[in-house]
């Protein structure tokens, strides 16, 4: 009886917390993205209007405000294009490192992970901000560049798309390496050396054995990767210029400078459906698989 | 011979990418110089106009109570859903508490910081509280976020350890709520204080969900650096950064350490 309680009282405290914390927030979004705006404070209307008998007074109008303008599409499109390029090149540099760490004796191994993953963390807006420094006009690259002559007048590094992948791919790093050891770590090397001995060359030995069993590990760090890339906001903010608009500015700026709320919830509702949803049913359909056969 | 020459190459290459930028920051904190770019000289002169410039002092005050607070909450909660997942069979509506207790992990945070700003709102339009933004509504935010990084630590601890010893102490003439306070949770402590330590830096760390729910008196270390930094170079900021990536990395080693301990 006293388990019971005990039990319920475990289970219930967080489960209170999140519906009303972030299961609420949500279902909030979700309402004002079918409110219909009007300039005011709040600036949407009720969507249960009372006043002459009950009326459900909703609206798909920022839903198609949101789609049909290229302003909005492309905006998401870009951020798609963003997250895709920094997740190649998160993968490029991760890749090699996690493999040979993982095929590295087991006290350097365990010092590299260390070292690799440490500056995730120490702060993330800092880190930014290092590149800003780097990526400066008299900055320390540019001063290279011009020393070695493959330059003769300071290039504009700062401020463009290239930055922006640039800071990306570097604070974004270790959420890849770690899924990627982790999963490397796990298989057999001697895998490695049988295929060898077969007569594979060390292309083939990639290509055929290697890639295909550190598919899991590339998914989950991909997915870590591309994610929150897509609604990143601080890193545009601080290294892009004005060539390219992405998700996260444009929401921002909907929402403090447009003061458009229903726009800016439709915006991010969009986003929830489009990129966390699938995800989110994935795992759980998979906890409750591999939960299953454990059973 | 050669492949091992190639394999130190790319880990140099690979840690040199990751520290030479930290490295940086750290280097230009000693100029002496007001423009940042140009060297001047080897000086502590920003650091001693850090420690007396009291807005970063008080910022950073503010964001140490709320994220030691936020850290303490989200590990009770995180603890409690771990525990839940792992060791209680029967959770009602299961698949829906796993999606609240997972989805803070991915969905991104300028989403996640809308929709507490929206919620804070039209709370207070309903029952007036909270009456204006602050430090409350960043902590219970940072809380709800952090909630999901402890969970998972746990739920990772609590499935890699023997239950038998658990029902081992049950056998014995232990109570459940016995078993809990004097096998279990001293079994777990490690993770337990890893879990804090990632949720104290997490919390510390943001920018975007604080922004969205911050208000009058509410400016936390973030917030204030963000805002010096966005358009130009500051001195200051980088005294700032060196003091502050030393003390993470030392808050991080400690959570290796702690986390560590879990995988024997």
């Amino acid at each position: 009886m006293k388990n019971k309680l005990f039990e319920k009282y475990f289970i219930f405290s967080p489960y209170f917390w999140l519906v009303l914390f972030f299961f609420i927030p949500l279902a909030i979004i979700f309402k004002i993205s079918i409110s219909v705006s009007e300039w005011g404070m709040p600036p949407y209307q009720d969507i249960f209007l009372f006043d002459n008998g009950f009326k459900i007074n909703t609206t798909y109008e920022n839903y198609v405000y949101i789609f049909s303008d290229y302003y909005y599409i492309g905006s998401f499109v870009n951020s798609l294009i963003l997250a895709l390029i920094s997740t190649f090149f998160c993968l490029l540099i991760g890749f090699p490192l996690a493999f040979f760490i993982a095929t590295s004796n087991i006290r350097l191994r365990n010092m590299l992970l260390v070292l690799v993953v440490i500056p995730f963390w120490s702060s993330f807006l800092l880190r930014v901000y290092a590149w800003k420094i780097i990526l400066q006009n008299n900055g320390i690259l540019n001063l290279i560049l011009l020393n070695l002559g493959i330059t003769s007048e300071p290039l504009q590094l700062l401020y463009n798309q290239y930055a922006v992948i640039m800071g990306i791919v570097y604070t974004y790093l270790p959420l890849m390496i770690l899924p990627l050891y982790g999963y490397l770590n796990k298989f057999d090397l001697n895998l490695i050396e049988a295929s060898k001995d077969l007569g594979l060359n060390r292309i083939k030995t990639f290509f055929k054995v290697i890639l295909p069993l550190s598919v899991p590990g590339i998914v989950a760090g991909s997915l870590l990767v591309f994610i929150p890339v897509v609604g990143e906001f601080i890193i545009p903010e601080m290294l892009g210029g004005s060539d390219r608009l992405y998700y996260g500015k444009i929401l921002w700026e909907e929402f403090f400078v447009n003061r458009n709320w229903p726009g800016a919830s439709a915006l991010a509702f969009s986003g929830i459906i489009i990129l966390v949803l699938p995800i989110v049913i994935f795992q759980i359909l998979y906890s409750r698989w591999s939960q299953k056969n454990e059973i | 011979m050669k492949s091992s020459l190639i394999k130190s190459t790319v880990i140099f290459l690979g840690l040199f990418f990751l520290y030479f930028p930290i490295l940086v920051l750290i280097f230009y904190s000693f100029n002496e110089n007001k423009r940042v770019m140009v060297w001047k000289g080897f000086s502590l002169r920003w650091y001693n106009e850090l420690f007396n410039n009291e807005q970063i002092i008080e910022a950073f005050i503010i964001s140490i109570k709320i994220a030691a607070l936020s850290a303490t909450f989200a590990t009770i909660l995180g603890v409690m859903i771990g525990y839940s997942l792992v060791r209680i069979r029967k959770i009602p509506f299961k698949s829906f508490y796993i999606f609240l207790s997972s989805t803070p992990l991915v969905l991104p945070e300028l989403i996640l910081g809308l929709s507490m700003l929206l919620f804070f709102i039209s709370l207070n339009n309903v029952i007036g509280f909270p009456s204006s933004r602050g430090q409350l509504t960043i902590f219970i935010s940072h809380v709800t976020f952090c909630i999901a990084f402890v969970a998972i630590i746990i739920q990772a601890r609590l499935t890699d350890f023997n239950k038998n010893i658990e029902e081992a102490a049950m056998d014995l003439g232990y109570n459940y709520t016995k078993v809990l306070y004097k096998i279990t949770l001293p079994i777990i402590l490690p993770s337990i204080i890893a879990g804090w330590l990632l949720a104290f830096t997490i919390s510390l760390d943001d920018l975007v969900v604080a922004s969205f729910t911050t208000g009058p008196g509410a400016n936390t270390l973030p917030i204030v650096v963000f805002s010096k930094v966005r358009l130009g170079l500051s001195p200051e900021v980088n005294a700032l950064s060196a003091i502050l990536m030393f003390a993470l990395i030392i808050i991080g080693l400690f959570y290796f350490y702690f986390n560590k301990k879990f995988k024997h």
